[in-house]
């Protein structure tokens, strides 16, 4: 899918600079593209050093699990298949809080484990749960409190107030994750009156 | 809409202040977990670079050819109808499909209509609160075998249309258009 886009957006571009004459704009926005994301990138560094340092501290002290216990009432609830102290409750728990705080490499491990122990459940079988759907529902809307990709670009671009968009972004992803919540309820309620 | 321009500035600085008391509280060596964690940082930056160049070639290309103006001229009225800008457009069919693709169009559009205005604020509001839903459902149902995925593709886009829509709604209340 991206290689068909990536390849699509290149040519089409080739293309139009044939018949239109902008050959030169483009040359130019070759070199100067490559230019941007490597200094782009550059500037990534600093808050992501920063960022994930800071989480560190948070996951050594033990806060990350913290959190998960206080969520636990909310989640056994999303996930009425899955029993209280089941492995795989702790894996869901620690995969949200993980991407809460924008770890993604270290949610993506949990969330594979949480998804081979809801397999389990499931009795083994190679389609989707109810418990697995809901969980990439909120996956693919994933709560996040502080969007440090987003600000270290901000800052690149010279922002007046980098992060005067966490407030902002903090309501959007909420309102995307109670949406995925909901719409998962909802198809969830058709699929089982088809029977 | 005081209150989130308070939190937008309170909640950084307040978070590191939460994490260094519970961490010192704890007794973790917190400046060297904070180090390692710090490494990891810096192998994440590179490695994104590759992905970077390649989408923001590819889009300069596109924009500098003035193929996505053309393209733009058709989508506006329809786009206007319903109130999403269409600069907006490209980043919000992208960004459940790839998200270092998306990455590379929103600092694309803060470059062009600078990080304070309406499209950038909207473009990085978008960017921070939805996922790449596609990315997410290969990850994990391809690694534990499921085949049949359901009812998952569609409620992860729908989920992501309910950001799109509440990103733009958000922006524009806080912000104003």
């Amino acid at each position: 899918m991206v290689n068909i886009i990536w390849v699509c957006l290149t040519l089409i571009g080739i293309a139009f600079a044939m018949v239109n004459g902008t050959m030169p704009e483009v040359n130019e926005a070759i070199f100067n593209g490559a230019k941007e994301a490597v200094t782009l990138c550059i500037g990534l560094i600093s808050i992501l050093v920063f960022w994930l340092g800071m989480m560190r501290i948070a996951e050594d002290a033990g806060l990350l699990k913290k959190l998960s216990n206080l969520f636990r009432p909310i989640v056994t609830r999303l996930f009425p298949e899955i029993p209280h102290n089941h492995p795989a409750m702790g894996y869901i728990l620690s995969n949200m809080m993980a991407n809460m705080f924008g770890l993604g490499n270290a949610a993506t491990p949990l969330g594979i484990k949480a998804m081979e122990e809801m397999k389990k459940i499931n009795g083994g079988k190679n389609e989707a749960s109810r418990s697995m759907i809901t969980f990439l529902a909120i996956n693919t809307s994933s709560i996040t409190l502080i969007p440090t990709t987003v600000i270290a670009i901000r800052m690149n671009y010279n922002s007046a107030s980098p992060t005067d968009i966490v407030g902002p972004t903090l309501i959007a992803t909420i309102c995307s994750s109670i949406g995925a919540i909901l719409i998962d309820r909802f198809y969830y309620y058709r699929r089982s009156r088809k029977g | 809409m005081g209150i989130v321009t308070a939190i937008s500035l309170w909640f950084i600085p307040v978070l590191i202040a939460v994490i260094l008391l519970y961490g010192t509280y704890k007794q973790v060596p917190t400046y060297e977990s904070f180090v390692e964690g710090g490494k990891e940082g810096i192998k994440i930056a590179v490695s994104i670079i590759p992905f970077l160049v390649g989408m923001l070639v590819a889009i300069s290309v596109f924009r500098a050819s003035g193929a996505l103006e053309y393209f733009m001229s058709f989508l506006k009225p329809v786009l206007e109808a319903i109130g999403v800008p269409p600069e907006i457009a490209p980043l919000a069919i992208i960004r459940p499909i790839s998200g270092t693709a998306a990455l590379g169009m929103t600092s694309d559009l803060m470059a062009q209509h600078g990080p304070d205005s309406y499209i950038g604020r909207l473009a990085a509001t978008l960017q921070g609160s939805t996922d790449t839903t596609f990315y997410v459902l290969t990850v994990y149902f391809g690694a534990v075998g499921i085949k049949k995925m359901g009812d998952a593709l569609k409620v992860g886009l729908l989920a992501d249309l309910v950001g799109i829509i509440a990103a733009i709604v958000v922006v524009t209340i806080v912000f104003g258009y």
